[in-house]
């Protein structure tokens, strides 16, 4: 559990005077994660809107040390820091206890960046690898990814005559990085502070790689008022459309469990990008996503049963 | 023999005694030779008591050469024929030999990312590798030299896709030349050894701070047996001293941001200086070579003129084709013919100063490249000598040969009808054809 007054003692890593949209998720979603630890932190970013719109050169925002090297490299990039650290501490080169700390979006992370971060888990690197998940490509232009939910309308899977947005199921990425098995995985929820920081402290605390996948609205890309991200993130995981869970030393549980799941309509009719859902002859597929929620639902409730003994 | 074994390197006697091997086949179509049981260099004789001569191949010269240096970090990911080079490495690494931390990376893609992670982060970092996966690779290839990172890359020329090849021409690191690395191209297993250790020096230069590649011939060099004289350890690590980065990105107390945004209003200017990095890198890359020369009685240039002096028709080549071309000059000076050679050494920093003086007497010359540049205008290496003469008052007549692409052999005979060509070029004061191939089925 976090403390709110200890946590406020925390400096910030990530300052104000940005370019992210007002609103935006996923700064929200990096100072969450860094008031997960105490410890100095290296900070690296994949390409992206957090790290354009942090990094305008002569300016940065990050009052940390950060790297951003390409687009789908950032696990291999904090692989590379990681190491160089642990070899240069063998020879006393460096004394200090580092935490070091990955950002990629849905695109860097579910597409075309989830080989790079797959050989990083598989190795091991102690790193803390956080997607911020705003379900597209956001910088390009909301274009689709593999995080984009079924029905979505982006700028290359867009609702027209013949398409009701993306025809796809989005990606289970975060059971795609437990299946390598690494000590911790999560997923968190910007609306739900305390328990995405409480998920950050086991992050950094554990020895070995650790996963958080955060839900982080874009009012851009989801069309919706920028004074809503929150809501809209609560909403998230009131209706089951995000379900708070953790993967701890091989076992599933929920984090947070609503008392009664809301029909997942309440979540899409607040987002434009889900509004042509709402027309006629696009109702099968509002039951057809409320279908495949219930079953992704009982699915972890079955995981979480499988592997508590 | 001797006709049988092209590009192979021209030796002297003393080093062609000191070759012993002891191989046997290891690994697929048996072209793999392995040194003893665990890799390790075979101390063969001690000609001279100052002299450590060991039988090794190109590769297991690049990796000796890094067991030397024993950088931070690998980072490296294997392909034919570079292959070896992560082997050997490995095993330094697993049997004590070396303090790195490896990373095996899962592709290349990853492997100059993970050394752009770790060089920023004040490591001296190495890796290696061949062909696709240097084109793998070809991203981060930049950001690495625009990040002005002394990343040190042994390049095992092989050529590139498609068709699949797994032999040699330099279609790989020729497509990078403009990619903001120092090139160096190695005529044998030798060279291979020193220029590593020379690359480590070059890169790290405070005047300088950009990544350097070291290529060799795959196969022809990188897995052909030579005599080779290793220095001592500790001299070869007095030379190369401690790599310093000035901000590292793993100084917690003084955060520094890497990797920025950079638009119109700054762009521009640190790509302008980054050209002044290569700039300078011509100017200071001799005072290293100087230094190593010193220190390791060597006599490295960014160029080497072979018999170019008196010569009136000359040939330009790079790599082991070089060792070949110097056994056809001396046939033919002793035919009373005036042909020379010139090997540039280093191709990026482009030494054109030394190029255009050293084939200003000529009165023909010729550019064998070993890869296509598909501009209709020959290959690379070509078309910046022509270049860089137009503005000497006095030329040679150029021409270009593009031979041995995907391995395919170079013979003595081809130089010498290369040299034939010269002798035709010089009498009648003309070029037939600009661009030739050689030793192809037309
Ligand atoms: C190799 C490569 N391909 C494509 C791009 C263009 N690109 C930059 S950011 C981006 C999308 C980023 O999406 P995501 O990771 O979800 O982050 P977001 O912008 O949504 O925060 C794309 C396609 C690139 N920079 N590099
Ligand atoms: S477009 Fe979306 S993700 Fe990008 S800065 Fe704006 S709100 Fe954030
Ligand atoms: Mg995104």
């Amino acid at each position: 559990m976090a403390n709110i007054k200890e946590l406020s003692k925390i400096p910030e890593r990530l300052t104000s005077g940005h370019r992210l949209c007002s609103g935006c998720g996923a700064s929200i979603a990096v100072r969450q994660v860094l008031m997960g630890t105490t410890s100095p932190v290296v900070t690296a970013a994949a390409t992206g809107c957090l790290e354009v719109a942090t990094t305008i050169y002569p300016y940065t925002a990050w009052a940390v040390p950060f790297i951003h090297n390409a687009f789908e490299n950032v696990a291999a990039t904090i692989s590379g820091a990681e190491t160089a650290y642990r070899a240069l501490k063998k020879k006393g080169k460096i004394t200090k206890d580092i935490k070091f700390v990955a950002f990629g979006g849905d695109g860097g992370t579910y597409d075309i960046g989830l080989q790079s971060l797959s050989g990083a888990l598989e190795r091991g690197h102690n790193f803390v690898y956080v997607c911020y998940d705003n379900e597209a490509y956001m910088n390009t232009g909301i274009q689709r990814s593999g995080a984009t939910p079924t029905g979505a309308s982006t700028t290359t899977a867009p609702a027209g005559k013949v398409s009701y947005g993306k025809p796809q199921i989005r990606k289970d990425l975060t059971a795609i990085v437990a299946a390598h098995h690494i000590p911790y995985a999560a997923q968190g929820c910007i609306s739900h502070w305390n328990d995405l920081v409480t998920k950050s402290q086991k992050a950094f605390a554990i020895e070995g790689p650790a996963f958080l996948n955060v839900f982080s609205p874009c009012h851009r890309g989801w069309r919706y008022p920028q004074s809503d991200t929150i809501k809209i993130a609560k909403l998230a995981v009131e209706t089951g459309f995000w379900p708070l869970i953790e993967f701890e030393n091989g076992k599933w549980s929920f984090t947070y469990r609503p008392k009664e799941r809301k029909p997942v309509v309440e979540f899409l009719k607040t987002q434009g990008r889900f509004k042509h859902l709402f027309k006629e002859e696009n109702k099968p597929v509002l039951g057809r996503i409320q279908k495949d929620i219930d079953t992704h639902w009982n699915y972890l409730e079955k995981l979480t049963q499988a592997t508590s003994a | 023999m001797r006709e049988r074994m092209p590009g192979k390197m021209h030796q002297d006697e003393t080093r062609c005694k000191a070759v012993i091997l002891t191989t046997h086949f290891n690994g697929w179509h048996g072209i793999y030779f392995k040194l003893n049981s665990n890799n390790m260099p075979t101390k063969t004789k001690q000609k001279e008591k100052t002299k450590n001569i060991v039988a090794l191949t190109g590769d297991q010269a690049a990796s000796e050469a890094m067991r030397q240096i024993d950088p931070d970090v690998v980072a490296a990911y294997p392909i034919t024929p570079q292959t070896e080079i992560v082997m050997n490495f490995s095993q330094f690494v697993d049997d004590g030999k070396v303090s790195t931390e490896m990373i095996h990376v899962e592709s290349e893609h990853s492997a100059m990312s993970a050394c752009v992670g770790s060089a920023v982060s004040g490591a001296r970092t190495m890796t290696a590798t061949s062909a696709n996966g240097l084109a793998l690779m070809w991203e981060i290839v930049y950001i690495a030299a625009s990040t002005r990172l002394p990343i040190v890359m042994p390049v095992v020329n092989r050529a590139l896709s498609a068709p699949i090849n797994i032999h040699c021409d330099h279609s790989d690191s020729m497509g990078a030349r403009d990619s903001g690395w120092i090139q160096i191209y190695c005529e044998n297993a030798q060279e291979v050894y020193e220029n590593v250790i020379v690359a480590v020096k070059v890169a790290e230069h405070k005047k300088i701070l950009l990544p350097v590649m070291v290529c060799q011939d795959g196969f022809i060099t990188s897995h052909g047996v030579e005599g080779i004289e290793i220095f001592p350890d500790d001299k070869v690590k007095k030379f190369i001293g401690e790599y310093k980065l000035e901000h590292t990105l793993i100084d917690v107390d003084n955060p520094v941001t890497y990797g920025p945004l950079d638009l119109q209003d700054f762009y521009f200017e640190h790509k302008r200086q980054q050209s002044e990095a290569m700039k300078n890198a011509i100017t200071t890359i001799p005072e290293v070579l100087a230094e190593f020369n010193r220190t390791f009685g060597k006599s490295h240039d960014l160029i080497e003129e072979y018999r170019l002096n008196d010569a009136q028709i000359g040939i330009v080549a790079l790599s082991s084709t070089v060792g070949t071309t110097k056994t056809v000059v001396d046939e033919l000076r002793k035919e009373g013919l005036k042909v020379g050679l010139l090997k540039p050494r280093f191709f990026r920093p482009f030494p054109k100063e030394r190029i255009t003086k050293a084939l200003a007497g000529l009165k023909a010359v010729a550019v064998l490249d070993r890869s296509e540049s598909f501009s209709n205008e020959g290959g690379p290496l070509f078309t910046e000598i022509k270049a860089a003469l137009y503005e000497s008052a006095k030329r040679p007549l150029v021409t270009n040969y593009i031979y041995g692409l995907g391995g395919r052999d170079i013979f003595p005979e081809d130089i010498k009808k290369v040299y034939k060509d010269l002798e035709d070029i010089k009498k009648n004061g003309k070029v037939g054809s600009l661009v030739n191939y050689l030793g192809v089925r037309d």
